[in-house]
């Protein structure tokens, strides 16, 4: 363990550390690439659990070492190390809780110092997919228990008694036949020459025993520097001599420049330099776009220089990219078979067959993240050496990929990560690092390179643009005997490799091929759709477009058959089971099926559960209606009823919405609580105004007044959320994403039942204005 | 030369007058706690107390402020201890955190001018902040908390 009186040297590491050519992210093992392998293998615990997870899977694994992330100094204070990245889930807080409960620390004792990008040291830490808890509850547990061991040896040795006899409680081991008792302080160099207990020998805590864990009573660690202003995020970042930059990047996605006349902007007063960015091929993954950069004194200096140049691009052959024009041609496809990803029976023949045939095509547009902190990033490049603060989701990921661009050894890159003002999976690109690197090397001095809003709205890795076509063929009873879904959407892959036309495995399991029904004929189609910019994750990608037709068509199947909407969705779940969907290879979100399987008993739970804290079925006033819609994503299952209220303007109120979430078991219920009152804030964003369209190739939004985000006078007026308390040996499933994709398909329902009016195009606008 | 008063302090620019205040805060004066989130006055991130006014730091210059007397978050209370403040933490509001410094100086603006608002005027009066976490519902608490005493 290091113990060590200074907690900043947990942040040294040996330069050049030998890294093996490791496979890119899983993107790519979904797309098929192998090569690569894992260097840290899972440690996991099979004996006090009764499950495993897929972290083992993910890029570098996991590493359980309590030297790497705990250090206790003679004073008695307890460094934990986060090597997640903080965007708002609480994650920073909530692992090294977990750690310091095991490892019975005293939490008002303990400081949590944020790691740098280093997966060979760190294991695995892309924050993102809703994995952080699900992958880190057991290692981070076994670190904590690791580190207690330790200390309580070496307090048995001083003592000279068996160390069964000592236990630590709460920041003191204490040997109670004596009564005496040592501090952790006080142990801590003598804890450090002990040997790291063998992970199958540990002993973990009695969840009964908990002190943090499951409670809900610990704030986040940066609270108070959060309503102070001291928080640290990306753009906050200043080194001495660092220079200020904005970058003009093309228009269209793939576009190059042809020329650019300088002269004005730099007469701009405190603009010192324009040069050229250099910018990758189209598809160019997370590398820069290219452009021109404008270096100032100040921010606003490189904005007002930028805006002075004079700029003339080559579009290239995204320029005919017409949303209008692209819809189109996704329903057209929609409407044709298309590459059968999941066939349970014949469904062809049943639609054939079936006494009535209900039809709904949904349509959602891109989305674009518009985190509140747009994308901004810090470099300070010293011949092959190189040091970045950044906002980033993926600190390894960005550390390979600016040892890349730079062409230097990873081991020369230093990644440090700072506070995340929002991420929604938009900062695990690490282009805005890369352009920072780029300049800094370039300029020969630490550059901050700053996105503005419009830039972010402009040059997004958008959230892809989907028709969902679904039809239902229903027997004479009303009972659902067919169900056909096509999915046409471009891809993620499109953003890594020319030509990917259809939908990757992960994305094909989120909503899709893992659509829980009990139908007896199921058809999953996935027609070829091409993508024309950058398309990329977006807070629970796939799920969203998927959950919203899958749940409107549950309410159309009700309003066709007069049924109520809860029932009719409890029909089509069907009875208690685990699904086991006939799709070759099941994608289900990188975990093991046995550990995290389709369970409907769980998917019924929070439809009831949501149905009775939420009031399903009470009466409202005259314009109101209530929807539900239910969905599993990020192995988590959730369920919400919204009220809506619309007024004879067509004007849409949300007097409530409640949510249910089963998440199995769960560390931190007060953060649980905000996501999904958050999600339900995004939701209504998505359905009410999210809306990113192109036009000869160009975004047509810009900022906050035409891509429009909720309001708080606009918000729901109440937003109740229930936790579904976990069986033993419930592993641990996704919190921050699984909130979204249920919302929008459960306002729409609620629409329809106050007007009568089903929107089934995304996103509302002025639909419901006469 | 500009003289601007902030957080207390006589600071002095002798540079572009229309410099956003913002940038002159943030890139000259080192006071990183006021956020750029849009840069057009749409999203409230950068909201500063002038005078006794919540004012989009992202759209004044800072010639508008000239002589005048600029409150960021860092200035809002010696200890962080603002009524605001201490509400905000009770409520455990943030999630990012990004946008709440602006968000508090745009509630501790409300208190001044309207110090026990309803509901519907806490609604109104935050509607120009965004926080695309969403954390509207424990921002609405907090500020009736610190309205009715912390």
């Amino acid at each position: 363990m290091n113990f060590i009186d200074n907690p900043g040297k947990l942040r040294g590491f040996e330069k050049n550390i030998k890294v093996e050519k490791v496979s890119r992210r899983s993107i790519l093992k979904g797309l098929g690439i192998t090569g690569g392998f894992v260097l840290a293998a899972p440690v996991m615990s099979r004996q006090a659990f009764a499950y495993e997870t897929g972290a083992g899977k993910m890029p570098h694994g996991v590493v359980v070492d309590p030297r790497v992330f705990v250090a206790v100094a003679a004073d008695g204070t307890v460094t934990i190390l986060a090597h997640r990245s903080e965007m708002g889930t609480g994650v920073r807080t909530s692992l090294p809780l977990i750690v310091a409960e095991e490892m019975e620390a005293d939490w008002s004792k303990v400081k949590v110092q944020q790691a740098h990008g280093d997966e060979v040291k760190f294991g695995n830490q892309d924050t993102d997919g809703s994995r952080s808890t699900r992958h880190y509850l057991i290692p981070m547990r076994q670190i904590g228990a690791s580190a207690r061991t330790m200390l309580e040896q070496a307090a048995a040795k001083r003592w000279k008694v068996p160390a069964t006899e000592v236990k630590a409680v709460n920041h003191e081991v204490v040997h109670s036949a004596s009564g005496r008792k040592l501090g952790f302080g006080e142990l801590a160099a003598d804890a450090a020459k002990e040997s790291v207990p063998s992970i199958e020998g540990l002993k973990l805590k009695d969840p009964k025993d908990f002190r943090y864990l499951g409670k809900g009573q610990v704030g986040i660690v940066d609270l108070h520097d959060i309503t102070t202003g001291k928080a640290q995020y990306g753009a906050d970042v200043r080194l001495p001599g660092m220079k200020y930059a904005v970058i003009a990047r093309p228009p269209v996605t793939g576009g190059k420049l042809v020329k650019f006349e300088p002269e004005a902007a730099l007469k701009v007063p405190g603009v010192e330099k324009v040069m050229q960015v250099r910018g990758w091929p189209w598809p160019s993954k997370f590398q820069p776009l290219g452009g021109v950069a404008v270096i100032a004194r100040n921010t606003g200096a490189a904005i007002k220089g930028r805006d002075a140049l004079k700029l003339t691009w080559d579009d290239g052959a995204n320029g005919k990219y017409d949303s209008v024009a692209y819809r189109k041609e996704l329903e057209e496809a929609a409407r044709k078979p298309g590459l059968v990803v999941r066939q349970e029976g014949d469904a062809d023949a049943a639609l054939k067959t079936a006494d009535k045939v209900i039809v709904g095509e949904y349509y959602l547009p891109h989305l674009a993240h518009v985190s509140m902190e747009p994308p901004v990033a810090v470099a300070d490049v010293k011949g092959d050496k190189a040091e970045i603060w950044a906002p980033v989701q993926s600190p390894g990921g960005t550390r390979e990929d600016v040892a890349k661009t730079l062409g230097i050894p990873e081991g020369n890159v230093t990644v440090n990560v700072t506070l995340l003002g929002g991420g929604f999976g938009r900062k695990s690109k690490c282009d805005f690092a890369l352009e920072a690197a780029l300049l800094s090397k370039e300029l020969g001095a630490p550059v901050k390179v700053q996105w503005t809003r419009e830039d972010d709205v402009r040059h997004d890795f958008l959230h892809t643009v989907s028709v969902e076509r679904i039809e239902a063929g229903l027997d004479k009873s009303g009972k659902v005997i067919a169900w056909r879904h096509r999915s046409v959407a471009p891809t993620i892959a499109s953003t890594f490799a020319a030509g990917a036309n259809h939908a990757a495995p992960f994305e094909l399991g989120m909503g899709l091929v893992d659509m829980p029904f009990e139908i007896a004929n199921i058809s999953c189609e996935n027609p070829e759709a091409a993508a024309f910019t950058r398309i990329g994750w977006f807070r629970s990608v796939s799920n969203i477009p998927r959950a919203f037709a899958v749940q409107s068509m549950v309410g159309e199947i009700a309003a066709a058959t007069g049924r109520d909407q809860k029932e009719t969705l409890l029909a089509l779940i069907g009875s208690p089971r685990i699904v086991k969907p006939d799709v070759k290879d099941l994608w289900n979100y990188g975990e093991p099926y046995d550990s995290y399987p389709i369970d409907t008993a769980r998917l019924r739970k929070v439809v009831e559960l949501v149905a009775e804290k939420g009031e399903w079925g009470r009466k409202v006033a005259k314009g109101h209606g209530l929807g539900i819609a239910v969905h599993r994503s990020f192995v988590s299952y959730i369920a919400t009823i919204v009220e809506v209220a619309v007024d004879e303007k067509g004007k849409l109120t949300v007097p409530r919405v409640d949510t249910a979430i089963d998440c199995g078991t769960y560390v931190n219920p007060e953060r649980i609580a905000s996501q999904i009152e958050g999600a339900a804030i995004m939701g209504l964003s998505v359905a009410k105004y999210g809306k990113i369209s192109f036009k000869d190739g160009k975004v047509e939004q810009k900022n906050f007044d035409d891509f429009q985000v909720i309001r708080m006078d606009e918000s729901p007026m109440v937003t109740n959320v229930y936790i579904v308390p976990p069986g033993p040996d419930t592993p641990p499933s996704g919190v921050g994403e699984p909130g979204v994709p249920p919302f929008a398909p459960a306002l729409m329902n609620a629409i329809f039942a106050a007007t009568g009016k089903r929107i089934r195009n995304l996103p509302l606008g002025k639909q419901l204005e006469a | 030369m500009i003289k601007v008063k902030i957080n207390g302090q006589e600071q002095s620019w002798d540079g572009d007058p229309d410099l956003p205040l913002l940038w002159f805060l943030r890139d000259e004066a080192g006071l990183t706690g006021t956020k750029f989130g849009c840069g057009q006055a749409l999203c409230g991130a950068c909201t500063v107390i002038v005078d006794k006014e919540a004012v989009r730091s992202c759209i004044t210059s800072i010639n508008d402020v000239a002589g005048r007397e600029v409150t960021t978050i860092e200035g809002l209370h010696p200890n962080g201890d603002h009524p605001v403040q201490k509400a905000w933490r009770q409520v455990n509001v943030p999630q990012c955190g990004f946008c709440q410094a602006g968000q508090i100086m745009q509630a501790a603006a409300l208190l001044m001018e309207n110090p026990k608002p309803s509901h519907d005027q806490i609604r109104e009066a935050m509607a120009g902040n965004i926080c695309r976490c969403g954390c509207y519902q424990r921002i609405e608490n907090a500020v009736h908390l610190a309205s009715t005493g912390v």
